[in-house]
């Protein structure tokens, strides 16, 4: 093997350790007086985009930001729960940036990029400094010193977090600093927009196509450089935690007009949401993994059980993370604890009224809670049922929110009978590809965030997230954009009357007549349940090649109705978010195609992507690093044709190893 | 799986085609609604059916449908995300209603938060008053080590309480004067609870009341209808501790 020329990652040399230190004081600068004269649009304003405009604002450049949501505070950045991990060992049980480092890469099971995982461990620290200065309240503990947590696959407490509402908390302080900035004019916000395009002039890309989604009316914009922070595409499934406005199309149209999409069939499934109660269902909330430091995982160890929790006595329990992985057992990585929840569920086993659900029970975390604090108290000799309610407030202290909303959906009280979970759809790890300045394979175009392919491997550790959107915009973009940019201080202002603009302007014109146009039958919401059906049945927790192959064919017979039946009802010129619908989900069933082909190309399991035909004689998975230690990035062709390019992943300062969490 | 799928319910939802046009109540029946749906997946039942009657669907803001991204936004019989306390609308089930009845739904009603279309409405005022003070001004980089700062439990959970604010704008439309008290209040508290929030902390007063009075919010007379609707339970408490910022800013301030 060897990685295609038209991926240099442009790895900086030298040691490891050393790389990004020596690349931040080499990479050229662009002086005050020209910072002024370059225009940056940014699209998207979840952690990665938010914080991507602040600090370019502040350095000086003219930043351009755009959301389609209301305001750029409700991006779904937002409903992250559970944390945001950083190297700081402040518990003093022997973190590191190097078990960041580690940890990372070999929870990404040994697919991501070593030298972005690195600079990502290393800037770790600083986003947590920045936050706290911005305001942040980071839960404390009573010195007053911060707190910190588990999450999975790890061993050591780097876990920063505000109750349950960490994304929350992290947004609102990227959005302040943001709209510190529109108040002082270095930024200029655009709410309500959706980008519809990109436009690449001689190879550069040199601004968007932007709809004002109230009025209908298309935009110009020029830039300099142009950031894609549009998040995840977790939605092709259609029932996923995303929000529902969540979608492709921002990296999409990047991805047709030159950006290579990278590893598209990495996704993530999350172990612990709450399952399906019917047809009617629009989306998933996920229960924070925070919930598996303290909950116990369990199935009973009968099949088609219909006991109610409580009346199955423990030794009638399996408890099978805890038993199939004694070294971190309910703390596993989310690949692993979801497929191990599925078989479960296929065996027979599954509780609830679908049987498509395991118990997350937090019945022995309360009584020992309620123990530690009968002692704090001096009560020897409390009653089961004062230890009961002790331990009640403080898990309630710990998760109440998480507890709350659980009771809000299911009508069930969570203190009192045990959760049910079942894995779904949750995020992303592929998306664009980017070189370690995060630039696409156009110049000029960035992706940052979730909506980038580098740092997660085949499966993101719980709390990365949150870390990655807020390393790239803080302390990433901030320094790599000046490698282009020192180039283009003579290019001048760009105009919009460039023919290219036209020229863009013009498909996206007509690609909106055409779906207003067709007056089919179906609404656009039919065939995205439809597209998510197949991508959840053959390309979800478990693929094959002759699941992946139909689903492909399935796919194409989709898009041709759907460019035949659809019907968008009301006009161009309005808000209309059905129109809206329509264009997201063309996209999404383009995508799909995509993600299948990428999945039967990948023949080894790895991470979240497993095939059934590479398995273990124990049901692991089994990757083959000799034939797909890469990652693939796929140039986009034309309809339904793709050019698969290979960057080879070299692990220079890891030991390669079977994954192991027993 | 649906086995509850049975209740029945007459929806009187405020339609209105844009910020020129005038708007009215318009009756829809819906049947076969189960419990277990959220009030916005029965809203979208009725949209499927209303687009495959080429019809134009209700718009309403939703995004997150996890009552974190403060999208949702609607009255419900009358009241800022409907019966339930510290609920949005996108949290609501239909089990908190009954078979037969009558739910009238209507967008936000304040002069500063306009209708663009049926239940969607402006809600940039409020990132406005954020623009004007809602932050610490602090540039990327210039931040010190985290665990510098020690800040006492109980102010740094008050802190977060005051910071679970989700800027959807149930307080405004709650209150009769239409008054964005809350919202300021809870971001002023934030701050003024936190000591990297005390270098700007006059300032900060002075400017973001001064900016919800130039958005055509209305004053607060403490009826405290704002925080009884809030789906966050934001306290009056931070109303009280913004009027004592506001007062103390106002009485030493230094703008002219």
């Amino acid at each position: 093997m060897a990685t295609s020329p038209l991926l240099d990652a442009k790895i900086p040399a030298g040691p490891l350790e050393d790389k990004w230190n020596r690349y931040r004081s080499s990479v050229p600068l662009v002086n005050p007086a020209n910072k002024r004269r370059l225009e940056i649009i940014v699209v998207g304003t979840g952690l990665a985009g938010a914080s991507a405009a602040a600090t370019l604002a502040e350095l000086g450049y003219k930043v351009k930001a755009f959301c389609f949501q209301d305001s750029p505070r409700r991006a779904h950045s937002i409903a992250a729960q559970g944390g945001i991990n950083a190297a700081k060992n402040y518990q003093n049980d022997g973190d590191s940036i190097y078990r960041l480092f580690y940890d990372t890469v070999k929870g990404g099971d040994y697919r991501s990029r070593e030298s972005n995982v690195y600079r990502l461990a290393e800037v770790s620290g600083s986003i947590i400094d920045q936050c706290v200065a911005q305001g942040v309240p980071f839960a404390r503990e009573y010195g007053g010193l911060l707190s910190n947590r588990s999450f999975g696959g790890v061993q050591v407490q780097r876990t920063f977090y505000a109750a349950g509402q960490t994304g929350q908390q992290l947004l609102l302080g990227a959005y302040s600093a943001l709209e510190r900035q529109v108040g002082m004019g270095t930024v200029k916000m655009y709410s309500r927009h959706e980008m519809l395009d990109v436009v690449v002039i001689d190879g550069k890309c040199r601004g968007i196509i932007a709809r004002n989604m109230v009025t209908g009316e298309l935009e110009r914009h020029a830039g300099h450089a142009v950031l894609i922070c549009s998040g995840g595409y977790g939605n092709v499934f259609y029932l996923s935690t995303n929000a529902m406005g969540s979608n492709v199309t921002a990296a999409w149209k990047a991805h047709k007009r030159g950006a290579f999409f990278g590893n598209p069939c990495f996704t993530q499934i999350h172990p612990t949401c709450i399952p399906v109660s019917g047809e009617h269902q629009s989306k998933l909330t996920l229960m924070s993994e925070s919930l598996r430091n303290d909950g116990r995982i369990w199935v009973p160890k009968k099949q088609n059980d219909n006991r109610i929790p409580s009346a199955i006595p423990e030794d009638e329990r399996d408890y099978y993370l805890e038993r199939r992985y004694p070294a971190f057992g309910n703390l596993v990585p989310r690949d692993i604890a979801s497929r191990a929840a599925k078989e479960r569920c296929d065996a027979g086993y599954g509780v609830g009224p679908s049987k498509m659900a395991v118990y997350l029970d937090y019945t022995s975390a309360i009584e020992r809670y309620g123990r530690g604090e009968a002692n704090k108290n001096n009560l020897f000799n409390a009653t089961p049922e004062q230890i009961t309610v002790m331990g009640k407030a403080v898990v309630k202290e710990k998760y109440g929110n998480l507890f709350d909303m659980y009771k809000q959906i299911t009508g069930e009280d969570p203190y009192e009978v045990p959760m049910r979970i079942y894995p779904a759809v949750h995020y992303t790890m592929g998306g664009i590809w980017v070189d370690y300045n995060l630039m696409t394979t156009v110049p000029g175009l960035y992706a940052l965030g979730e909506a980038n392919f580098s740092d997660h491997g085949a499966n993101r550790l719980g709390a990365s997230a949150l870390m990655q959107g807020l390393a790239d915009g803080y302390f990433v973009i901030p320094y790599t954009i000046g490698a282009y940019l020192a180039n283009e201080i003579r290019s001048g202002d760009i105009s919009t009357n460039h023919e290219a603009f036209d020229q863009t302007e013009r498909d996206v014109r007509e690609r909106i007549e055409k779906l207003l146009s067709i007056q089919g039958k179906t609404s656009p919401e039919h065939f995205h349940r439809r597209l998510g059906k197949i991508m959840w049945d053959k390309c979800g927790m478990a693929r094959n090649a002759k699941g992946l192959q139909e689903a492909i064919q399935e796919i194409r017979a989709l898009r041709k109705e759907f460019w035949s039946d659809l019907r968008v009802v009301g006009t161009a010129n309005e808000l209309n978010p059905e129109l809206d619908r329509a264009g997201r989900v063309a996209d999404f069933i383009e995508l799909g195609e995509l993600m299948c082909l990428d999945a039967l190309n990948r023949n080894e399991s790895c991470g979240g992507h497993f095939r059934e035909e590479y398995q273990t004689e124990d049901g692991e998975a089994l990757r083959d690093d000799e034939n797909y230690m890469y990652v693939a990035a796929w140039q986009y062709l034309g309809e339904s044709q793709w050019e698969l390019h290979k960057e080879d992943l070299e692990y220079e300062n890891i030991k390669i190893a079977q994954r192991s969490y027993k | 799986m649906d086995a509850n799928a049975n209740m029945h319910l007459t929806l009187n939802v405020w339609r209105q085609r844009n910020n020129s046009t005038e708007g009215g109540f318009v009756t829809y029946e819906v049947s076969d609604v189960s419990p277990d749906m959220s009030f916005l997946e029965m809203l979208d039942v009725l949209n499927e059916r209303l687009v495959h009657e080429g019809k134009e669907p209700i718009a309403f803001d939703h995004d997150c449908r996890e009552g974190i991204c403060g999208s949702c936004s609607m009255y419900i019989n009358g009241r800022p995300h409907g019966p339930l306390k510290g609920v949005a609308t996108c949290q609501l089930h239909m089990r908190s209603f009954k078979s037969g009845d009558t739910i009238a739904i209507e967008p936000w009603r304040a002069v500063a938060f306009p209708v663009i279309k049926d239940l969607v409405t402006d809600r940039t005022a409020f990132d406005r008053i954020i623009a004007s003070g809602g932050f610490v001004s602090v540039n990327t980089g210039n931040a010190r080590d985290a665990n510098s700062i020690p800040v006492r439990k109980e102010n740094a959970d008050d802190a977060f309480m005051a910071a679970s604010c989700i800027g959807c704008g149930a307080c405004v439309a709650a209150c009769k004067n239409s008054s964005a008290m809350l919202f300021v209040s809870a971001k002023i508290s934030q701050l003024a609870l936190l000591p990297q929030g005390q270098t700007e902390r006059k300032i900060r007063a002075e400017k973001m009341v001064a900016q919800m009075d130039s958005e055509g919010f209305g004053a607060c007379s403490n009826t405290g209808a704002c925080s009884a609707e809030c789906p966050k339970e934001i306290s009056l408490d931070t109303i009280a501790r913004t009027n004592r910022e506001y007062l103390g800013a106002k009485m030493t301030s230094s703008a002219v």
